[in-house]
């Protein structure tokens, strides 16, 4: 259950930066998740809806976009789209695939009054 | 419904919501970009953390695995074995109680145990407050033992120079598969409870080759804590680990003294 340890991040982060543009209030939050990050993005969202009641972000809505895994294979180099982290390479179905994107866990923006 | 309040009316105009911030639902609000990593306070107390064992010359391990592989023999053990060569201390981690710091301190070390209360992982603001509780192993090294799981702790850096998995063979052989992350984030990965090989059915050479799969550069020992088959190399490992740092800690030192001396040489001019 991290994702509450996320969640309290989130909220930090939000209300803080809410704060220092003088915002009475955060109405919208996009956050941008990888496909290959440690975080079950319903869990998070689940979370942060507990989290987000009583601050400057209660009600606001939560959007997660999910960034895409990527990866380069290290049998025939390929740059390959990767869904999990230990997956083969669908070009030569080798090993390993290093993962070069999609582990990503930001805030990307939010919406303010 | 309102997009800006989702008070569920497609009104529009000026109303309030029975608090002292009435808002006009035509109007646009702000959007701020912030494009900032959620563990990034995390990240500025573990950078904290690293520099204070950066200057201290501490070489510090961060030991994560599933409840019952073994870590807190594994550290006795160790602790027993290197203590009289160079400082050594252990921050613990655990939902609940002192037992494991208790077996530690039984083994000859200083440590202090976070207890975690619901909290599955150890975060690199509470390994500060844990080290002011703490004499620094200076010159030494400092073990981390976090909370028995193997999920949670691959996100947090506590500061550290390492994180060490532990995998016994009373588990399955796939779990490098199935808790990549973790597995992912690991230096050394130490194969435990060996000496219980006859009596499981645990495929090593397919659990090593799980393990490479997920993560190519990861070192792999196998050792039994409890007859002590193997600790040299892992010993040896730690050993390596400290005289690193130490080396590193005496060329910041002599860049430090150089400069300082060249600064002199102007004044004294």
């Amino acid at each position: 259950m991290h994702e509450m340890a996320l969640a309290e991040s989130i909220l930090n982060i939000v209300e803080e930066t809410a704060r220092n543009r003088g915002a009475i209030r955060v109405t919208g939050l996009r956050l941008e998740i990888g496909e290959l990050a440690n975080v079950e993005s319903e869990a998070l969202l689940f979370c942060l809806d507990v989290v987000l009641r009583g601050s400057l972000a209660d009600g606001a809505q939560t959007e997660i976009l999910t960034l895409p895994g990527q990866g380069q294979c290290l049998e025939c180099g390929a740059i390959v789209r990767l869904s999990a982290l230990y997956d083969p390479c669908p070009q030569c179905d080798g090993y390993p695939v290093r993962p070069t994107g999609g582990q990503e866990m930001r805030v990307k923006d939010i919406q303010v009054e | 419904m309102c997009a800006t309040c989702g008070c569920g009316i497609n009104e529009t105009g000026s109303h309030s919501h029975g608090h002292d911030h009435p808002h006009d639902h035509a109007a646009e609000g702000r959007l701020i970009s912030i494009e900032r990593d959620i563990l990034a306070k995390n990240a500025g107390f573990a950078a904290g953390n690293r520099r204070l064992f950066a200057e201290r010359g501490v070489f510090t391990l961060n030991l994560v695995s599933s409840p019952g592989s073994g870590k807190t023999t594994l550290l006795a053990q160790t602790v027993q074995a290197l203590r009289e060569e160079f400082p050594v201390a252990v921050i613990g981690g655990d939902q609940q109680t002192a037992r494991d710091a208790e077996r530690i301190q039984a083994a000859g070390a200083p440590a202090v145990q976070i207890n975690t209360g619901k909290g599955c992982h150890l975060d690199a603001h509470g390994v500060g407050h844990a080290l002011e509780r703490l004499p620094m192993p200076e010159g030494g090294v400092l073990f981390i033992e976090n909370v028995g799981n193997l999920v949670c702790p691959a996100d947090f850096d506590l500061g550290e120079a390492d994180k060490v998995v532990v995998l016994s063979v009373t588990e399955g052989e796939d779990k490098p598969l199935k808790y990549a992350n973790m597995f992912a984030a690991a230096r050394l990965m130490l194969l435990n409870k060996t000496d219980l090989l006859p009596y499981v059915d645990f495929d090593v050479e397919r659990c090593l080759e799980y393990a490479r799969r997920v993560n190519p550069d990861m070192q792999i020992l196998q050792l039994s804590a409890r007859t002590g088959d193997g600790m040299a190399a892992w010993l040896d490992w730690v050993r390596q680990g400290q005289q690193a740092v130490l080396a590193q800690q005496i060329s910041r030192l002599e860049a430090e003294l150089t400069s300082a001396r060249a600064r002199l040489a102007v004044n004294g001019r």
